[in-house]
């Protein structure tokens, strides 16, 4: 029995339905990522923005007598609770640098309670009524208004959300990425070079090669682990500071650098290593000259992507123990330091409300530093790759 | 005299030196070579030649000193053992200039000496696994002399609350003595990673086969970058999101259906998870899909075969290897991520197939027992690195099955570049 044309056509179409379906389908996860990295920018976008703008009050100080003994007595009662305590503390300090404020009263722009701040960015706060009312009835005559927030910048860690910010994490990145990039990137080179201009193919070579693409897969809080038992029990190191921050973020940045190196150097041609040989070069010769110049693009891009990984990486980080409150922006190797993704994780953790919105702005700055070193990867690729 | 001053006088006197040996060396070749005698070597190469000679066993002196004290704790001053490597340089400096002759090949000697240093810096890699091998172990012995192996493995209470009372000696007031049952936490774990497994390979692997065989060549070159950008997201960054963001959705979403979610739940931080992981399987699986050979994709259409049907039946079996491998890869990443679990997962040991329920993993622990303010020696600290080697082994075996996989798919389709 043979079958009609028509159920052979029918089945054919039913055929190419489901191919079309399996197109749509995976169209669709393709999509679904795509949707996914929308929303998650949109969610932090309107989550951090306000961090980047801050309540200020102007308000009447009076630089008393009474004042300089208690701080608080600067600022009438009915808007004592709205100025910040942080800014209030500092009064009497700036009364003995100018003495000729006491007993002066001016109007001044002052920096409002984080309560304050999110009132008037419209979020939940714990103001109680009448303090509200006061809020209102200043931003009426146009003393409250949200200005541009210099503090969030300029200042470390606070548990006060309106003076917290990110300048202590962010001297403390910067440390911690000098000493990883001083330890991986002349190893990671160095470790390539031997690899692929002199080593011998042999079981050592070929042990040394697994064991670079395993520690690229190993966890990072395993490094963790390793920086804890051997660098700061073993070794010494002070706990919490750049130093081995920056050395436990060495070891896992050197897989990266070392496999972007290889496939630089394995992308310059051989004729260029013949010709340099040819003229009676030293194997060594032939590698700084010639082979490493022409292969230092894709070096770079590989260092910045390794250092962008190691820049975001806070696991590690924790178990050595940098996630210290630093309040004051450091400059030192071996002092107690944070580092901007160990910030943002503090701040997770509190529970004022006022400081979802610290982390989510601090989330911001990261990835905004992220996005650029690897744009910046990327157009250094584009620029100067050659095509042999 | 403190460290870093005899450090700073080590460095400086052994710059000193290494420049008298740089000029006393070319100078001497300059002078022979204009006397008109043919050399191996350029006069820079025997001055750099002295430079090693001189500055190369100070530092080595200097070194194993150093590390004879921090290792074997043997007392030697710091005066003498500067006096000794300075010593040992100038020694090193006679000996280089002496052999500024014609018949030294200087060029030589200093390419041995740069191999051995290259070689040095790729065994650094090694020792870094060493490293992590003999910290976690031996941490993980001592918790075993003070724990009962088998007890961690198949204990379901983990309660290290009381421990550091035994380790202060006061085991009697605590109350309950403390439990070191692991398999709670790792029965957490891989409910969060199962969550996250769900998530990303089905979106990852169909993502991977649009890009493949669908996708216009504009929205292969755009797509694949906008998803590498999913994996450059820090996961303290990820857990924030998952924390703050998703589980709340997701208590809500459960509320709606009558269900009671914490919001520690696990689906929170394994969606977010598989998210994350989407561009590894997508990624490795693209490649891999992409180097299925083209003739078994003429062969299948030749048969009449849809395209469809192509994928399904001819180009996704022919990269299962792959797919696989990718996918044990994404699933190591999933059981060693921390700080996403850290951040949305609980903090409570608890048995359960229910992923609306709070429940904690083994990172989690690791970083809870670190993170405390105990001693170093309590057994909750060192619960860390026992946990820290269940981990390890764990990665390890799933790198390596992942690595094996590649390779014999690389190896039955003869492809050179995965």
């Amino acid at each position: 029995m043979s079958q009609p044309f028509d159920e052979i056509s029918a089945q054919l179409r039913r055929r190419h339905r489901k191919s079309a379906r399996l197109k749509w389908i995976s169209m669709g996860a393709l999509g679904l990522a795509g949707l996914f990295l929308v929303l998650f920018f949109a969610d932090m976008l309107v989550k951090g923005l306000p961090a980047f703008q801050q309540a200020r009050i102007q308000v009447e100080v009076d630089y008393s007598e009474r004042a300089s003994q208690l701080p608080l007595a600067a600022v009438q009662e009915n808007v004592r609770p709205l100025v910040s305590r942080g800014y209030l503390r500092l009064i009497p300090g700036r009364m003995d640098d100018n003495p000729e404020l006491l007993g002066t009263t001016r109007m001044e722009w002052v920096l409002a309670d984080g309560q304050v701040d999110q009132y008037l960015k419209g979020h939940h706060s714990k103001l109680r009524d009448s303090e509200q009312a006061v809020v209102d009835r200043l931003a009426a005559q146009g003393r409250a208004e949200l200005r541009f927030n210099t503090t969030f910048f300029t200042r470390g860690d606070s548990k006060m959300p309106e003076l917290a910010g990110i300048a202590a994490a962010a001297m403390g990145t910067v440390l911690t990425l000098l000493v990883t990039l001083a330890v991986s990137f002349p190893i990671g080179v160095m470790t390539a070079v031997y690899l692929e201009e002199f080593a011998p193919d042999n079981r050592v070579t070929q042990l040394i090669e697994i064991n670079i693409n395993n520690l690229a897969a190993i966890p990072s809080i395993l490094f963790g682990l390793l920086g804890l038992a051997i660098f700061i029990n073993f070794f010494g190191v002070p706990r919490s500071t750049p130093v081995v921050g920056g050395l436990t973020l060495a070891l896992m940045t050197l897989p990266v650098i070392i496999i972007s190196t290889r496939t630089a150097l394995r992308s310059v041609p051989d004729s260029i290593r013949h010709a340099a040989f040819g003229v009676g070069c030293s194997r060594w010769q032939v590698v700084r000259d010639h082979v490493l110049p022409l292969a230092m693009p894709g070096i770079m891009t590989g260092s910045i992507i390794g250092l962008a990984q190691a820049m975001g990486e806070t696991a590690p980080l924790i178990i050595v123990g940098m996630v210290a409150f630093i309040p004051d922006v450091g400059g030192s190797f071996t002092e107690a330091a944070t580092v901007l993704p160990a910030q943002i994780f503090t701040w997770a953790g509190e529970p004022d409300r006022a400081f979802i919105e610290k982390t989510s702005g601090g989330i911001l700055v990261l990835l905004a530093v992220l996005i650029t070193l690897n744009a910046t990867a990327v157009v250094m690729r584009k620029k100067f790759e050659r095509r042999w | 005299m403190q460290t870093n001053q005899i450090l700073a006088l080590f460095c400086g006197t052994l710059l000193v030196l290494g420049l008298i040996a740089f000029f006393l060396g070319r100078a001497k070749a300059a002078r022979v070579r204009a006397s008109g005698i043919a050399m191996y070597a350029q006069p820079d190469q025997y001055a750099w030649f002295s430079v090693l000679s001189t500055a190369g066993p100070a530092i080595a002196v200097g070194a194993v000193g150093a590390f004879v004290m921090l290792l074997a704790g043997a007392e030697i001053p710091t005066l003498y053992l500067l006096a000794a490597s300075l010593v040992v340089g100038c020694a090193g400096l006679v000996m280089g200039i002496a052999l500024v002759r014609p018949d030294f090949h200087a060029r030589q000697a200093i390419e041995r000496v740069i191999r051995f240093f290259l070689a040095g810096a790729a065994l650094i890699s090694i020792f870094t696994t060493f490293g992590i091998l003999i910290s976690i172990v031996g941490e993980a012995i001592r918790f075993f002399q003070m724990q009962s192996f088998w007890d961690f493995i198949t204990g379901t209470t983990w309660n290290p609350g009381a421990s550091f009372l035994e380790a202060a000696g006061r085991a009697e007031e605590g109350g309950s003595a403390a439990q070191f049952g692991s398999v709670p936490l790792f029965a957490g774990t891989f409910m969060i990673t199962l969550v996250a497994m769900l998530v990303a390979i089905p979106v990852g692997l169909l993502s991977a086969i649009y890009m493949a065989e669908f996708a216009p060549q504009r929205v292969r070159t755009l797509a694949k970058p906008v998803l590498e950008v999913l994996a450059g997201i820090p996961t303290v960054v990820y857990g924030f999101f998952a924390a703050i963001t998703v589980a709340p959705i997701i208590v809500d979403v459960a509320g709606f259906f009558g269900l009671d979610a914490s919001f520690n739940n696990a689906l929170a931080p394994g969606i977010v998870m598989g998210i994350m992981i989407i561009p590894f399987i997508s990624s490795l699986s693209d490649d891999v899909i992409n180097s299925v050979p083209d003739s078994m994709r003429q062969g299948s259409l030749a048969l009449g075969m849809t395209k469809g049907e192509t994928i399904r039946d001819v180009v996704v079996p022919a990269a299962l290897p792959g797919i696989i491998s990718a996918s044990l890869l994404a699933m190591s990443r999933a059981l060693g991520e921390t700080m996403i679990v850290v951040m949305a997962a609980g903090m409570r040991p608890n048995l359960t197939a229910n992923p609306l329920e709070d429940m904690t993993t083994v990172t989690v622990r690791i970083v809870a027992a670190l993170t405390g303010d105990q001693e170093f020696a309590s057994a909750e600290t060192l619960s860390a690195f026992a946990l820290g080697l269940v981990l390890f082994v764990v990665t390890l075996s799933l790198n390596l099955v992942s690595v094996i996989m590649i390779r014999r798919f690389r190896e039955k389709y003869r492809i050179n570049n995965l």
